[in-house]
């Protein structure tokens, strides 16, 4: 579990994060939701240890990590897979390479043991057999698949994912989605999603936070963000006639039960 | 003002980059890829350039000695002179600063812009240390090589294009290259270009590092690497020179 205790951000003068808790359970898919420039990945940063916080607490398992040095925090970023928007492959490193990369740093493991273990994780993902293949020889969704599989080949108790299936097509972008419930749920994972992608809250949200303006606007899951009256929420939730007009069925077929 | 934040920044990151390296045969292996990198691939490049130049060096000399006074050997003495105090050392050193300095500080902000470093910092690695330490190492301990290759192949350059021009036969020359030979001079000019080497490797890396937006700005950050490499050298050059020459 991720605890986030009054948290604030700024850069500058202007203040991104503003005073913001939220906890985010473990074996669940925990989503921050919110406007672009509202402070999301500026969260997520901050939770990782990317960003310093100006205030506030961060427990992983109730361990302050804002408290640690370096030595100390980098035993719990070994617990931490993430998942980066473009992927953040190494270019110069094949599939293999990549996922093994975790591996070959902190595990003290044989080289078979560790192929044995990069060959669970592209299983895992579907992508058996592509061992030897370069990042720039892979189709978006396989990049994806790829940084899933590099983020949990250590095993992690955390999983954070940066819009996952941001630039994917919807059948990709649903592949990927179940990808992480699966292993969340599999794995018992603290999962951590950013995403602006509507399927995406409503398929695997089970905890959803909602930022707006640095604030911790809204907090619920994918049932009830469907019934929320918030303003703020509905209008980023159902921005297009076409989510509208949904809302509108559902709540239609709501009453006729 | 920002001049003085710059320069805290990049010894801040000095004492980054030289911690201990998470595993050691991981940096051994990214080491020899670096000295293939840095060091033997520059090779074709300082070859062609040093023979050149050389050549270069002792047409210009031989044509400028109508004084009859002048022993003929002056040629070979002044080639070689020129070639192992400024020429190997120095210049060899401002044409890298163009070529693994450019090639540092873009591979280094492309993996700063496309997150690679932000993983690598998630996962608990030193991304300073991982990246620039095994760069310097080679850098530090091929430029010596690369400069005593050089040195030979400037000083073959101006015996080729002496005696193909007529200006000088070989016995000449090479009494000139052997006359007043100064081994200490050898040893100023590889303690130049191991400096040079430590410049170029961390100024471009530390221009890469902190790279901030898109592929413009890492074109940019590029050119400010060669740049500020250059004047880096160039300023060295001259307090190595007064402290190793003229002390």
């Amino acid at each position: 579990m991720i605890e986030v205790k009054h948290v604030n951000k700024s850069f500058g003068k202007t203040q991104i994060l503003k005073d913001i808790s939220a906890t985010f359970e473990k074996g669940k898919v925990n989503l921050i939701i919110g406007q672009s420039g509202h402070g999301k990945t500026v969260l997520a940063k901050c939770i990782v240890g990317l960003h310093e916080v100006d205030s506030g607490e961060i427990l992983f398992n109730g361990r302050n990590f804002c408290k640690m040095n370096r030595v100390e925090r980098t035993s719990i970023r070994q617990e931490i897979g993430m998942l980066f928007q473009g992927s953040a492959l190494f270019d110069s490193m094949t599939v293999e390479e990549n996922v093994m990369f975790p591996l070959l740093m902190f595990k003290k493991m044989t080289k078979k043991e560790m192929l044995t273990r990069v060959n669970f994780c592209l299983e895992r993902v579907n992508l058996t057999g592509r061992n030897s293949l370069f990042p720039s020889e892979c189709s978006g969704g396989m990049q994806k698949r790829i940084g899933i599989a590099r983020a949990i080949a250590m095993n992690p108790k955390y999983l954070f994912c940066d819009e996952p299936n941001s630039g994917l097509d919807p059948k990709t972008a649903i592949l990927i989605d179940t990808l992480i419930r699966e292993i969340t749920y599999e794995y018992q994972i603290t999962t951590v999603a950013i995403t602006h992608d509507m399927n995406s809250v409503m398929e695997i949200g089970d905890n959803i936070l909602f930022i707006h303006n640095g604030n911790n606007w809204w907090t619920g899951n994918k049932n009830n963000i469907i019934s929320t009256e918030n303003p703020e929420v509905t209008s980023f939730v159902y921005a297009s006639e076409f989510m509208k007009e949904i809302k509108d069925s559902i709540i239609e077929k709501n009453k006729n039960k | 003002m920002k001049l003085m934040e710059g320069f805290g920044k990049y010894f801040l990151m000095l004492t980054i980059v030289f911690r201990a390296p998470e595993k050691m045969s991981v940096f051994r292996r990214r080491l020899f890829e670096e000295l293939e990198h840095i060091g033997i691939n520059s090779i074709p490049l300082v070859a062609l350039m040093s023979s050149f130049i050389g050549g270069v060096i002792a047409l210009q000399t031989a044509s400028n000695m109508s004084n009859p006074l002048l022993p003929t050997y002056t040629v070979g003495y002044i080639t070689q002179s020129s070639t192992i105090l400024e020429f190997s050392p120095t210049i060899i050193s401002l044409i890298l600063a163009g070529k693994v300095g450019s090639n540092i500080a873009s591979e280094i902000g492309t993996m700063r812009v496309t997150e690679q470093i932000d993983a690598l910092e998630i996962m608990g690695v030193n991304s300073l240390s991982f990246l620039v330490l095994p760069k310097v190492t080679a850098a530090v301990l091929f430029f010596p090589i690369l400069v005593i290759f050089s040195m030979g192949l400037s000083l073959v350059g101006g015996w080729i294009a002496l005696v193909l021009s007529d200006l000088s036969s070989t016995e000449t020359y090479v009494y000139g290259i052997r006359y007043y030979f100064e081994m200490s001079n050898v040893w100023y000019a590889l303690t130049k270009c191991v400096v040079f080497g430590f410049i170029i490797v961390t100024i471009s890396s530390f221009y890469g590092y902190y790279v901030k937006g898109g592929s413009l700005e890492v074109g940019r950050s590029s050119t400010q690497a060669v740049v500020s490499s250059s004047v880096a050298i160039l300023v060295a050059n001259f307090l190595l020179t007064q402290m190793i020459l003229l002390s």
